[in-house]
């Protein structure tokens, strides 16, 4: 911050604004914000009418739904904050309030510099129009100059490789041309401030990989950048900071991980310790034949532990009951990522000795390891049963606990992006000269 | 983007916002904004302003918006902006066959001007404005695409559709002056009041579309009240007969309501501008000007106040 734009401001009280407090909301009161801060929202609140327009002749009173209330926080220039939550939590309203787009039901937020809104990609492109009008109707839009345009344009039809394609009509792009032509646009705005949702859901993993890849530099060159995403993964290494949003209000606000951690253990209504999930004896799932007591999820220390690292194996136990004799039993897990894809399913009888041998009555513990380098990071989830017969399973809970995986990154070599795959082993890699420059 | 109110004009300089200007904002400034260009947003409450300050900014964007709506209107038709005279072409021709029949050549216009030039030139001053009118009108329902994802002033939009239409008006006035030349009207130096009626029309066009652009964003019931204007209005306005050819029916009081229609004084004026038997404009011009210029504040003051919700509701 420049010490004229201080002296400019004057100096009042950081949040009394213009003594006597009540004055402050008044329109054309100076707004005051500190040197360094580029966003700050006071009991922001979005409420929104619920049911058909036409009611508001009928009745004064309609149904409300609040949107958001009561938000508060402030962002320095240059952090990077990501909003997440569940659908409906409130995150998309709040972008759009900071952006401009909806006008609060209460509050306010100051906000300094400029902001950029990508909420979509190739906002206003015109079907009917070339890809050049196109790029510069898009730039304008997204808030860029004719002249920065013009100076990017070479830059933008680079980025987007439609070149030979550019004095067609966007109406006969690919999708996929369309999506990299509005995103060319899109990542040469310099905006101070960039507010970015769910951009990253449409494309292909390449295309994905640009978007984080250019927020990512748009960050390390000091831009202040809002973000919401379901991609926790992109949340992780693109945001220092995370708020989680439920029902419109901020339950949590602090450093990513333990943000996105926190928000993965409740959502879904996993309990508190999804690690672990035990039953008393007389709850306890199955029939009067077999009984599934408790599945744990351990470290490599052994303990129960939610948090799991990529370069430590993970152990997948399970206790369970036999009540009845003579019956073969053979247990397993199913193993599903944040994709809800099942990676695996295992069974004990691949085990020297499980031959479908009959296992007399008693409590058994099971336990499997998945070896390090094995899953992908992020979050998973492990259905536990209990098989009688090798045909029928009572004794069964489908995701049951549920454990994220962590990259301590050093196998990254520095690549923040994603890391695609379902799994993320280690192979041998050779690498060997074959011959000179031709 | 243009630096006008100390905005910094390049963001690859991060170290973020130079020395603002000082000194109180303007209730026409938009977005009260702090010395360094910080932009509070609130809910409105009171007078809110009209943002021209805002506005300038987004010219740019205001100029791409017409233009496109002017580029695409035209893409993939052969004949292209000729398609702008049929309409006024074929009612002007219609009303010339139906004078012709019923009135036995005795049709309504400006004396010495024959009746096709005369209605021909009403006709151009209201399809620059019914049209404008329609445009502005849904403009926002149009725009919501846009409007959901990107901030900008909305009164781009209802501006940028009400512009476009003067391509169209362009195009019209020299078939009108093709048909000037081909029945020998020369127009006197009164020619140079043309442009200000013209722009008249487009104010009024402008006035009127912001109530229905916005009203009609969040009820959609105003979006026939458009139609009702546009069609009944062309009757109550002297397109097809001049102001004087209906004097004589009139009672006093029904004519002075009758010219505080300023489509009426419009056309009339086209009519003043170009021919030089025309009648000059009446008592009523100021009371017509003063009417369009409350329509045009009030549309403004209801546009500015409504365009919050329509986000939150198309």
């Amino acid at each position: 911050m420049s010490g004229a734009a201080v002296r400019n401001t004057h100096v009042d009280p950081p949040h009394g604004g213009p003594a006597g407090g009540e004055a402050w909301s008044a329109k054309g009161a100076a707004a005051w914000l500190p040197a360094g801060v580029a966003i700050r929202t006071e009991g922001l609140g979005k409420r929104y009418r619920l049911g058909e327009l036409r009611d508001r002749w009928q009745r004064r009173t309609g149904q409300y739904l609040w949107a958001l209330r009561g938000v508060s926080f402030e962002m320095r220039q240059g952090e990077t904050l990501a909003l997440i939550g569940r659908n409906g939590a409130g995150k998309s309203t709040l972008l759009k309030i900071l952006a401009r787009i909806a006008v609060p039901t209460e509050g306010r937020a100051l906000v300094r510099g400029r902001v950029a809104s990508l909420l979509e990609v190739g906002t206003g492109f015109h079907p009917e129009l070339t890809g050049r009008e196109n790029i510069f109707l898009n730039g304008a839009i997204l808030g860029m100059s004719r002249a920065e345009i013009r100076r990017k344009f070479d830059a933008i039809v680079a980025f987007s490789g439609v070149g030979p394609f550019l004095d067609t009509p966007v109406k006969r792009y690919s999708s996929g041309m369309h999506v990299r032509l509005g995103f060319a646009v899109a990542a040469h705005l310099e905006p101070e401030i960039l507010v970015v949702d769910e951009v990253l859901a449409v494309g292909d993993a390449s295309f994905q990989k640009k978007c984080l890849g250019t927020m990512d530099a748009a960050a390390r060159h000091g831009r202040t950048i809002l973000f919401v995403s379901h991609n926790l993964h992109a949340v992780r290494s693109l945001c220092r900071r995370a708020l989680l949003l439920e029902n419109g209000r901020v339950v949590q606000d602090g450093p990513v991980h333990e943000v996105v951690d926190f928000y993965l253990r409740t959502v879904d209504g996993v309990p508190g310790d999804a690690a672990e999930a035990q039953w008393p004896a007389d709850q306890a799932p199955g029939d009067e034949a077999t009984r599934l007591l408790a599945v744990r999820v351990r470290n490599a220390q052994g303990a129960v532990s939610f948090h799991q690292y990529l370069d430590e194996p993970i152990t997948l136990e399970m206790e369970f009951s036999v009540h009845r004799a003579g019956m073969s039993v053979n247990t397993s897990f199913h193993v599903y990522n944040a994709q809800d894809v099942c990676l695996f399913a295992t069974a004990d009888f691949h085990r020297p000795g499980w031959e479908d041998r009959p296992l007399p009555p008693g409590r058994y513990r099971a336990a499997c390891q998945i070896p390090a380098h094995f899953l992908n990071e992020g979050l998973h989830r492990v259905s536990a049963i209990v098989v009688q017969e090798r045909k029928y399973f009572p004794a069964r809970r489908d995701k049951v606990v549920s454990f994220v995986v962590h990259d301590r990154g050093e196998l990254r070599q520095g690549y923040a992006g994603v890391w695609i795959g379902a799994v993320r082993p280690v192979l041998p890699w050779v690498v060997e000269p074959i011959g000179g420059v031709p | 983007m243009i630096a006008t109110d100390g905005r910094i004009d390049s963001p690859l300089a991060t170290e973020g916002v130079l020395a603002p200007p000082s000194g109180p904002t303007h209730f026409l400034d938009g977005w009260p904004a702090a010395g360094d260009g910080v932009v509070v947003i609130e809910p409105p409450r009171g007078l809110v302003s009209i943002g021209l300050r805002e506005l300038w900014r987004h010219r740019e964007l205001l100029y791409l918006l017409t233009l496109r709506d002017v580029k695409v209107r035209y893409k993939q038709t052969l004949l292209g902006p000729v398609w702008v005279l049929v309409q006024p072409l074929l009612t002007t021709g219609v009303f010339a066959a139906v004078f012709a029949v019923f009135m036995r050549g005795a049709a309504p216009s400006v004396p010495g001007v024959p009746y096709a030039l005369s209605t021909f030139c009403g006709m151009a001053a209201w399809v620059l404005f019914a049209n404008g009118l329609t445009r502005a009108s849904a403009s926002l329902i149009n725009g919501q695409h846009l409007m959901t994802k990107v901030y900008f002033p909305r009164l781009i939009l209802p501006l940028s559709a009400v512009l476009s239409g003067l391509v169209d008006f362009a195009v019209t006035l020299v078939v009108l002056g093709c048909m000037m030349a081909l029945y020998g009207v020369v127009p006197s130096w009164r020619v140079a009041w043309l442009p200000l009626y013209a722009a008249w029309a487009v104010g009024l066009s402008l006035a009127l579309g912001l109530w229905l652009a916005a009203l009609g964003a969040v009820y959609r019931d105003f979006g026939q009240v458009e139609g009702v204007l546009v069609r009944i209005g062309m009757y109550a306005t002297p397109v097809a007969y001049t102001t004087s050819s209906i004097a004589h029916v009139l009672p006093g009081w029904a004519r002075q309501l009758y010219a505080l229609n300023p489509m009426a004084q419009v056309v009339e004026g086209f009519r003043f501008a170009l021919f030089g038997a025309a009648d000059p404009p009446g008592a009523m011009l100021g009371p017509a000007m003063a009417l369009t210029a409350l329509l045009g504040w009030g549309g403004l003051w209801v546009f500015r106040r409504m365009e919050g919700m329509v986000v939150d509701v198309v």
